[in-house]
């Protein structure tokens, strides 16, 4: 009973400091110019990117180098609709892209979850390249290196719609409550995920495959349907990033990207719940002012990854962690 | 009434001969110690009895049904179940959450996604209870990484045990204890097996452990089967006694 009040009281506490980044949230189109706001819609995407692919790495224990492949399909689905289906609704995206994303994910998850470790990886790895090389090669549907251009759709089955002068400046910001709605859903539908049976069962393959097949679980079913959700969410962020840049090109599925997401994931921490959400905001923010800042912003990032895995091997949200439990104890004891 | 039973039941290593046509067998509700020396077949047997390892000939018969070839799975739904030599736990998750996966995955409960782990009342219930059992409801927020010794022996076993298994193998359950604690461990488990009316079979090393708990006594040498007697009988048999002080066997 103790454990059960003293788990109710942290949950409470979370909700609570859930609560009071989300009034923020809600209040920076206010305050802030557009281009912030448009870096932040940008930064929930990398964050929801980073959440679907952590449920793979931290939770189950597989290292992806190929979520690229869920992103760009998830893209590509609705520039696809933009181009061949017409209707400009973004829900109409979302309905289209979400199950051809699941799809996606449910036949790669099929062949990659036959292995674990690196073999794992370099199969991610190599899967997303074939749908990088299709993207690139398929040029009279894909529109090769180019890409497909998006236009701004329309929001809420058409009630919101965006031309005209300040047609810009009203999508940025109806977009960002749109994402960040989205965003809040899938946030609580992945909470709800790693603390179901389903996610303690993930996280028990996770540290001892032995004994969950001697549990009686069927340790591939377990990891696939992992692999669909993760892959399912970074397909949605993936989704919700074309409008907002406006075109979809093959850079979304290289492997470059794929390794971005790993960082973000990193940068935050993969051993905790909100570690891949603060590391897409801040990763978004780094990436941009690096590229503002100077033409060897890959060096820049670089140097903040090598001194990451260093100094912070838990991510930003794991030395956070450590040092309020340090203080903590320290507090407590006489 | 014979619960389980090999038929010669054979498992090599290269030249090494782990069980050598065992005709091994296991009646409803006792406790059975395996014994003998290292390398003498006992976890091998355990290992091709549990699914860990593929018999290269032989059947095996559980409840009437032959399980030779079922998987992990089906072997632990028919009722089969075991600990570790070496402890194997979800030693990130809480003491709680290892025993409750069990019960989840016995009632066919883990791949649920739409419901908190720790809001299913009567799961929550049946692994308190379990907990209770082994002594360690009072450390059920703990970590299993952070349990002593003989506690993580105890959850081991508790958590095989919260799959309800009709028989159920223990891998060496007081390797690595204090004699004090093995005695602890052993009254627990005994206890808890005998009220629960589960057949046990143990594989021990500690002779004293063997001969205060058992009732038939196994004993293995070099893949084969050497005595089986109730414990007096195991105690009386010259063959045991040479083996046990390593003198050469009789003619």
């Amino acid at each position: 009973m103790a454990v059960q009040i003293e788990t109710l009281r942290g949950r409470s506490g979370l909700a609570a400091a859930a609560g009071a980044a989300l009034i923020l949230l809600i209040l920076v189109p206010g305050y802030f110019e557009t281009y912030q706001v448009q870096l932040l819609t940008f930064g929930l995407i990398a964050a929801l990117a980073a959440l679907g692919f952590n449920l793979l790495l931290g939770y189950t224990g597989l290292l992806s180098f190929g979520h690229s492949a869920y992103f760009g399909v998830g893209a590509y689905a609705l520039a696809f609709v933009v181009q061949y289906l017409g209707p400009h609704s973004m829900e109409f995206y979302l309905l289209f892209g979400i199950p051809v994303v699941a799809i996606t994910s449910a036949l790669f998850g099929y062949i990659c979850v036959r292995h674990t470790r690196i073999f794992f990886g370099i199969l991610t790895l190599a899967i997303s390249q074939v749908i990088y090389s299709l993207a690139l090669k398929l040029y009279w549907v894909t529109g090769g290196s180019d890409g497909l251009r998006v236009p701004r759709p329309a929001l809420l089955f058409g009630a919101l719609s965006f031309s005209g002068p300040s047609g810009f400046q009203q999508f940025i910001t109806s977009y960002y409550y749109y994402v960040l709605a989205i965003f809040v859903v899938c946030v609580l539908l992945m909470w709800v995920i790693v603390h179901s049976p389903f996610g303690k069962a993930l996280q028990g393959i996770r540290d001892n495959e032995v004994r969950a097949r001697f549990l009686g679980m069927r340790i591939r079913r377990f990891r696939w349907i992992a692999f669909l959700v993760s892959g399912t969410f970074t397909g949605v962020a993936g989704i919700l990033w074309v409008p907002l840049e406006g075109l979809a090109t093959p850079d979304v599925l290289y492997w470059t990207f794929s390794g971005e997401i790993v960082f973000t994931a990193l940068l935050g921490g993969f051993r905790n719940f909100t570690g891949p959400i603060v590391g897409g905001i801040v990763f978004t923010y780094l990436k941009s002012y690096a590229v503002a800042t100077t033409v060897y912003w890959q060096l820049l990032l670089g140097i903040v990854l090598v001194t990451l895995v260093l100094v912070l091997p838990t991510g930003i949200v794991g030395a956070i962690s450590l040092a309020g439990r340090r203080l903590r104890q320290r507090r407590a004891s006489p | 009434m014979i619960l389980l039973k090999t038929v010669d039941l054979c498992k090599k290593f290269g030249e090494t001969r782990a069980c050598d046509g065992l005709n091994f067998v296991v009646h409803k509700g006792e406790f059975l110690s395996l014994v003998g020396s290292n390398g003498a077949g006992k976890t091998t047997l355990v290992n091709l009895i549990s699914a860990h390892l593929q018999p290269d000939s032989g059947q095996i018969i559980f409840a009437d049904r032959d399980i030779t070839f079922a998987t992990v799975t089906e072997r632990i739904k028919a009722g089969i179940a075991r600990s570790f030599q070496i402890v194997s736990l979800f030693d990130a998750l809480s003491v709680f959450d290892n025993v409750a996966l069990s019960v989840f995955s016995r009632e066919g409960k883990a791949v649920r996604m739409a419901s908190l782990a720790d809001r299913d009342a009567d799961v929550r219930r049946e692994s308190l209870e379990v907990l209770g059992q082994f002594g360690l409801a009072s450390k059920e927020a703990v970590m299993a990484g952070d349990l002593a010794q003989g506690e993580r022996k105890l959850l081991d076993v508790a958590v095989a045990y919260a799959l309800r298994p009709r028989l159920l193998f223990l891998d060496e359950p007081t390797s690595g204890v204090s004699t004090h604690e093995k005695a602890q461990i052993m009254d627990t488990v005994s206890s808890v097996v005998r009220g629960g009316q589960v057949t046990a079979v143990v594989i021990e090393h500690d002779m004293d452990v063997v001969f205060r708990y058992s009732d038939r006594i196994v004993m293995m040498h070099e893949g084969g089967f050497l005595a089986d007697g109730t414990p007096d009988e195991i105690r009386a048999n010259p063959d045991v006694a040479s083996i046990l002080l390593g003198a050469p066997l009789s003619a």
